[in-house]
């Protein structure tokens, strides 16, 4: 026996329970990251077998069958055509559910064709009893030429003897269970024979497909034996309906059903969750007991974050020696980290009960009920999902509309997602809204500042569903319309799936921003700290020019030296230059900074004040949100941070697109500059007029 | 009676009949939407679209647009 790991390769249509057979096999052995190029999720895993054998588990994405509809399907295909991946697969495991066993074997026999050892696994086994289902698994193993493996990822059955099961995969079949080629036989046997060396079906892909696949092989395969569209369909119509008759005939003897002992408790979920009446209440409730739990619960572990970092900060400068590093660490690299950390609670609570929503099975029930509403506005019933999404971070949003499968309605989502009120804009709104709206309560129960919050919210799913309406009437995109989606069985969610599923999205979130945002803050500090000209050097002594006539005490004196540092530092030039700019908005040098700076990433504003507010004094006690309350206008002695400005920085944070991620996550999705470039130029403008309108009304 | 699955009533089956191939996605197909497989209406959302539909012991929801392309032929349930 070689000393190489086994390479397994999980496949198998969505909701199978594909990923709990993962967390079965893999426990917390696992890594997510990307396919090369491309944001599809890559899930690998680490699965220690008997007698010392060692597995590589890779999770690929779910997929109804090899003719791919969308990039994440297109991943399955590619790795299985070709040999040469490293992750090429030794053994497959196919994963189905024992109550859509037909419609799973379809999968199955495609990926018998491929000539993979594979083993079938069948899941949910659990659930035999309730539904009345008893399989004749010797039967089924002869005819589908394979080995079964009967478990119940939920409940843990069957994990071990699929375990053996890998470790024997040397013999296991690798035929195909039957012969498709028989739908057209006198063009698959001319493909054959120009081709002896490939496989049958191998060819029939690289046809039919738009997958990656060596290029000079695929001119050479298309060029001769390409048919119109349309008989493509039709034969691909006849390789199904071929499939399916193998399918029907082995599960006629191999399967049986008692319908007299099924149990179904669909039927009565169904009617109460997609109800008129009903559907549309139980839903708004779901959705705010989100937004309470993402606001209020997440207050207490976010409040203990907040001040665990302004008290490392301010330990930090006082015992480690003063000199660069030190100011580095405790103004620039501490505050940053503390800026990413902030976000964890609502962030994991959010994806939290997405992953409860789709898990249960619910998720698909409010697409099927929001379809006909969203679609008045060019968007589909799967935005929901982007759209709910999208309040925790539009990077997974934009990435979640992939299984929408008309381009336009896809297309929209995308481009407006962005408005909906991302986590990051949470602490810009907090922090400005803590400053000037009043702490009072309206009708004795509801507190004004909450209260403006969920407004903002509002806002953001309003400007979003505009947007989308104005874009429907100009977009000409054209595209074939279509809408299917699977409505899954109800499932209670399993703790260990959404657990693990918290803490993957949350993990690749603090390190995903976190690597931006902490560069930023490093280089915002330096910024910060240095300047061009002698104003900067030699602001010791000017400030000690300017203060001859009336003497300044010793805290006084260094306020003020830092001030004038902050003021001619490079990135206070950078401020300076833009106050004309943003002077309109109400807005002075050091909000221009901080705009500048959050242009990448929004959640770094409040990061960047603290900077700059930290830079420029010298105590480290005082809250930022203090010292932004004390700040004023040196010329008219008014308050920056007022209620016509900060109504104005509110609006302009709603709008403007500051998230070079997710210009990036546009680009990749829709493959050109265009649209990002579009989101760019559009937000941003929108941001600023709406900011304009309201100071200059309100001031 | 001849009908297509945009026409049925709530608990109605039928067998599906055929369908213009240029115009029926293929994943409707792979997912058990073919001549000769049962239908059953389950459930119509609020606003009559989409349709959720048991086809072939798959559930699956479609819009009307589509559902109009499927004819099929009701299943008499009086003889069963």
């Amino acid at each position: 026996m070689s000393l190489k790991n086994i390479n397994v390769a999980l496949i198998g249509n969505p909701n199978v329970g594909k990923t709990s057979v993962f967390n079965q096999l893999t426990g917390l052995n696992q890594q997510v990251g990307n396919y090369p190029g491309i944001t599809v999720e890559k899930k690998m895993g680490f699965c220690k077998l008997p007698n010392n054998i060692k597995a590589n588990i890779l999770d690929l994405p779910g997929t109804y069958s090899l003719n791919a509809s969308s990039i994440d399907e297109s991943v399955v295909i590619e790795l299985l055509l070709n040999k040469n991946d490293r992750l090429y697969p030794d053994v497959a495991l196919v994963v189905t559910d024992v109550e859509n066993l037909k419609r799973n074997l379809l999968l199955y026999t495609q990926i018998k064709d491929l000539e993979i050892p594979t083993i079938l696994v069948i899941n949910m086994a659990d659930r035999m009893e309730t539904k009345g289902i008893s399989l004749d698994i010797l039967y089924l193993e002869e005819h589908l030429k394979t080995k079964i493996a009967l478990i119940s990822s939920r409940k843990g059955h069957g994990i071990e003897e699929l375990k053996n099961l890998i470790i024997s995969y040397k013999t296991i079949s690798a035929e195909p269970c039957l012969n498709a080629s028989v739908i057209d036989k006198p063009y698959f046997d001319s493909l054959q024979q120009a081709f002896p060396n490939q496989l049958l079906y191998k060819l029939w892909l690289v046809i039919t497909q738009d997958v990656n696949f060596l290029n000079l092989e695929r001119n050479e395969i298309r060029s001769t034996f390409t048919k119109s569209h349309s008989d493509l369909k039709r034969l691909q119509q006849k390789e199904t309906i071929k499939r399916y008759q193998f399918i029907n005939n082995v599960l006629k003897e191999g399967l049986k059903i008692d319908t007299s002992i099924a149990k179904d408790y669909r039927s009565k979920l169904d009617r109460v969750l997609t109800h008129k009446v009903w559907g549309y209440a139980i839903f708004f409730v779901i959705l705010f007991v989100i937004f309470q739990s993402i606001f209020e619960w997440s207050k207490i572990p976010m409040d203990f974050i907040d001040s665990t970092f302004a008290s490392l900060s301010s330990m930090t400068s006082e015992h480690l020696p003063s000199g660069m590093l030190t100011n580095l660490i405790s103004q620039g690299i501490i505050p940053g980290i503390g800026g990413i950390l902030i976000f964890i609670p609502q962030i994991a609570f959010l994806f939290l009960f997405i992953s409860i929503l789709e898990e249960s099975g619910y998720m698909s029930r409010v697409v099927f009920l929001m379809d006909k509403i969203m679609r008045r506005f060019g968007l589909s019933g799967k935005s929901v999902v982007p759209l709910i999404s999208g309040t925790a971070c539009a990077i997974p949003a934009i990435m979640a509309t992939r299984n929408i499968e008309n381009w336009k309605e896809r297309l929209i989502t995308i481009l407006v997602t962005p408005f909906t009120t991302c986590s990051a804009r949470l602490p810009v709104y907090a922090i400005i809204i803590g400053l000037v709206i009043p702490d009072t309560y309206v009708f004795g129960i509801l507190n004004l500042q909450g209260l403006t919050l969920m407004l903002l919210y509002v806002i953001g799913f309003g400007m979003a569903i505009f947007a989308a309406y104005i874009l429907n009437l100009i977009l000409k995109v054209k595209g074939k319309t279509f809408f299917v989606v699977e409505m899954p069985n109800y499932k209670l969610p399993m703790f260990k799936n959404v657990a693990i599923n918290v803490i993957e999205k949350t993990k690749a979130f603090v390190s995903g921003a976190g690597k931006i945002i902490l560069a930023i803050s490093i280089i915002l500090w330096f910024l910060a700290s240095y300047g061009p000209g002698k104003e900067f050097k030699d602001a010791e002594k000017i400030v000690f020019e300017n203060a001859k006539e009336h003497p300044l005490s010793s805290t006084e004196f260094e306020n003020a030296v830092a001030s004038q540092k902050l003021e001619n530092s490079y990135i206070g030039l950078m401020g300076r230059g833009i106050e004309p700019v943003i002077s309109p908005l109400g807005y002075d040098w050091k909000i221009g900074i901080a705009i500048i700076s959050s242009f990448a990433a929004r959640e770094v504003f409040v990061g960047t004040l603290a900077t700059i507010y930290s830079v420029g004094g010298t105590d480290n006690e005082n809250t930022i949100k203090n010292k932004m309350a004390d700040e004023v206008n040196p010329v008219t002695g008014e308050k920056i941070f007022n209620f016509a400005s900060g109504i104005s920085l509110l609006m302009f944070y709603a709008f403007a697109m500051q998230c070079a991620s997710t210009l990036a996550i546009t680009k990749k999705e829709t493959n050109s500059w265009k649209w990002p470039a579009g989101q760019l130029v559009f937000m941003s403008t929108l941001a600023y007029v709406v900011a304009l309108i309201a100071f200059q009304i309100l001031k | 009676m001849q009908t297509t699955i945009h026409s049925l009533k709530k608990g109605q089956k039928a067998t599906i009949l055929d369908f213009d191939i240029d115009l029926i996605p293929l994943k409707l197909l792979e997912m058990g939407c073919l001549p000769g497989n049962d239908v059953e209406l389950l459930q119509v959302a609020p606003f009559g679209d989409p349709l959720y539909l048991d086809i072939n012991g798959s559930h699956l929801a479609i819009r009307i647009e589509t559902a109009k392309l499927i004819e099929v032929e009701l299943i008499n349930t009086s003889e069963k």
